[in-house]
């Protein structure tokens, strides 16, 4: 076969077991996890000679046998290079610094003068400063307004009130990041996310409601038995319609401001709830900080629905998630006209429509894409009495589905505080 | 790795593409590989890129009979070993005109189950397994790799013997489960290029006319480039506008002299609103070099 140069099966101490060394470690670095049992059945071919010693074929069946996403061959092309050519080994951002990065420390308070004073940076820029830092720093930072750490001014790093900085990894404590540069934009983009859809996925499964309805019909094993004996031993067959899923569920998530940082999130929860098929009708609504007089079906068009048309026409049992922030100003949650869009005209107040929806809907939750230990502030806190809150995570959300399909009955809504609303 | 041997096989046969399927010499080395490493072969790609002919040409290749197993959203894993038929057993049990103690009568063998009783080697495809359930992939995970399983109304084993040569393609309407990825060798079909494109169609219609071919593969690549379109056109709806053509005999290069729309456009392209883009597409622009 005319390979390039053949390729010696791996022999322990051997150069060709360094190669190969460098070939899987290099996958594993750059973000393709390479499972044992895969290189096992590469080796296996190797040595049986199923695969031909050269190196067309190892490129080929390599890849086959390896890398499991099309998304992932771009890399396993640059991986192959820098093994067996020239090139550089692509690496994904160190698993370390980012843990460390996921620890922050107290934010120090800023003034808004402070503030005003760290002056707004291109993106371009700051990534490739943060590029260069990276490479110069060596080890862990706290404070300070230079190296990439946590708690300081610098425009790198996490929990860091740089209004223009690049957020890395972990929760963003001001939630001000213009960008958010999550490790995974370093690693393949498309395949974590694709992974995110699957976990929610199956997280969103268990959300049914089982009733037997229409469809062709099974055997009831237990009625039949009962007729024939009834029948004096006559065989009486009977049937019965087949389980099904009668779940209805209700998407409403909040948009824009301060749920920016989070729109990937909830692309990929909205996603894999499209993708779900199981369920009997799935509608999905957004809103601007807190639900009011309507609610959008479109974000872009605008096109809407009446909220109180809504909770006429939708039966009491559909599951209802909300998923947004639940942080506003005060006054957006518990004032007549305290709407942020200029045409909600509505005179009552966002938290009458939400207890107006949490009375009809009895099963519902609040799902909240910040982290529950940043979970203050007043509106937050007013919500979070009003509807059970969960973390927009795969626990939280298992957590939630737990809550909407348990088997006791739901917990009547609080009474609504009628000194919490302003006219 | 397997515990099932075949030794009746001394060597594994090897495949090299059939008469109507022509196949990369990568794509020989990965089936052949997945065939002698026992893995099935996860095929993705659009659809049209020709995942189902390539199992049939694999099977043909080989000279062996092919099982095909159409998933759909409804489909178990069990189904695909054996179903029981409980009704019709309780039915005749009532006639008394045949022997219902015996339970095996009832029982029917799926495609899995069919591929695995088999006298001779088979080549199983497993069609569109995105279709169903997400676990269901992971419910096939024991079956595939033990090649066997138990039916559990009569206590026996089915055990394969000759291990089938397993190919699932998926459409990739829903992502599969690392551990069944984990097992499985994995091929992307690209979309072909057009020089293997004119190839295809050389093996559909053997005397087409160079020109006709050239400027039909020219028009249809840049249908294929127009951006917005929801479905573009795949392999088999350009085989059918190349048939179309030839029907009724339509000169392309006069059609194109008269600046008329493209001749038959619904067979390449189905979707009402692809249509309307196409057709803008192809309106000419001022800032066309």
């Amino acid at each position: 076969m005319p390979g390039p140069s053949s390729v010696a099966p791996a022999v322990p101490g051997s150069a060709g077991e360094m190669l190969f060394g460098r070939l899987f470690y290099g996958l594993r670095g750059a973000g393709i996890k390479v499972s044992p049992t895969e290189w096992m059945t590469l080796i296996e071919g190797l040595a049986t000679g199923a695969i031909e010693p050269s190196l067309d074929a190892l490129y080929a069946v390599g890849r086959a046998l390896l890398v499991k996403h099309e998304a992932h061959f771009d890399t396993w092309d640059q991986v192959f290079a820098a093994t067996f050519g020239e090139g550089e080994m692509p690496v994904a951002l160190s698993e370390e610094l980012l843990k460390w990065l996921d620890q922050p420390l107290d934010r120090p308070g800023l003034s808004a003068e402070e503030l005003a004073q760290l002056e707004r940076m291109g993106l371009d820029d700051l990534r490739k400063l943060f590029l260069e830092r990276l490479e110069e720093q060596k080890e862990r930072h706290d404070g300070g307004n230079r190296w990439i750490g946590t708690g300081g001014t610098s425009p790198f790093g996490n929990g860091g009130n740089n209004p223009a900085g690049i957020r890395v990894g972990g929760a963003g404590g001001g939630r001000q990041a213009v960008q958010v540069a999550e490790a995974r934009r370093y690693r393949d983009y498309r395949s974590d996310r694709v992974l995110d859809t699957r976990q929610i996925a199956v997280a969103l499964r268990k959300l049914r409601r089982l009733a037997r309805k229409e469809g062709e019909p099974e055997l009831d094993l237990d009625e039949t038995i009962d007729r024939t004996g009834k029948n004096a031993g006559e065989l009486e067959i009977a049937f019965i319609p087949p389980r099904e899923n009668q779940a209805r569920v209700l998407l409403a998530m909040d948009v824009g401001g301060s749920m920016t940082p989070y729109t990937r999130l909830c692309e990929t929860l909205f996603s894999a709830a499209s993708a779900q098929n199981h369920w009997k009708k799935l509608e999905s609504f957004y809103f601007h900080n807190c639900p009011y007089s309507r609610l959008f079906t479109s974000m872009t068009s605008g096109e809407n629905e009446p909220t109180a048309d809504i909770l006429k026409t939708r039966p009491p049992e559909t599951f209802l998630l909300l998923i947004g922030d639940a942080s506003m100003a005060p006054s957006e949650l518990i004032s007549a006209h305290g709407a942020i869009d200029w045409f909600e005209r509505g005179e009552t107040a966002g938290l009458v429509w939400l207890h107006r929806l949490r009375s009809h809907f009895t099963r519902s939750v609040w799902l909240n894409p910040m982290e529950p230990q940043h979970w203050r502030g007043y509106t937050t806190d007013v919500i979070g009495r009003l509807f059970p809150m969960f973390p927009l995570s795969l626990e939280g959300l298992e957590q939630a589905i737990d809550h909407l399909v348990r088997k006791t009955a739901p917990p009547p809504p609080p009474a609504l505080d009628p000194r919490l609303v302003r006219d | 790795m397997s515990e099932t041997t075949d030794t009746l096989e001394s060597k594994p046969p090897r495949w090299t593409g059939s008469d109507d399927y022509i196949a990369s010499e990568d794509l020989q080395r990965i089936v052949n590989v997945s065939i002698a490493l026992s893995r099935p072969l996860l095929l993705r790609g659009e659809p049209g890129t020709g995942k189902t002919l390539l199992a049939r040409s694999i099977a043909q290749g080989l000279g062996l009979p092919l099982l095909t197993w159409h998933v759909k959203s409804t489909t178990k894993a069990r189904e695909g070993c054996y179903v029981y038929d409980a009704v019709q057993r309780l039915y005749d049990s009532r006639f008394q005109d045949k022997d219902v103690s015996d339970i095996r009568q009832y029982i029917r063998l799926g495609p899995l189950g069919q591929a695995f009783s088999a006298d001779h080697k088979v080549v199983l495809l497993i069609d569109e397994v995105d279709k169903a359930d997400v676990e269901f992939p992971n419910d096939l995970l024991h079956e595939l790799d033990q090649m066997s399983f138990a039916v559990a109304e009569t206590g026996d084993v089915v055990t394969a013997r000759t291990r089938p040569i397993v190919i699932i393609s998926s459409n990739n309407e829903k992502e599969l489960p690392d551990a069944f990825l984990r097992r499985v060798v994995f091929h992307y079909i690209d979309f072909p290029d057009e020089a293997l494109m004119g190839r295809i169609v050389d093996v559909h219609f053997p005397n087409l006319d160079r020109d006709l071919l050239e400027r039909a593969l020219a028009l249809f690549y840049a249908l294929r480039n127009v951006e917005g379109l929801r479905k573009k056109p795949s392999t088999s709806e350009l085989i059918d506008w190349i048939a179309a053509l030839l029907a009724h005999g339509v000169d392309l290069i006069a059609a194109q002299a008269r600046e008329e729309e493209l001749p038959f456009l619904g067979t390449l392209i189905k979707r009402e609103r692809d249509i309307a883009i196409a057709k803008d597409a192809r309106k000419p622009k001022k800032s066309w070099r």
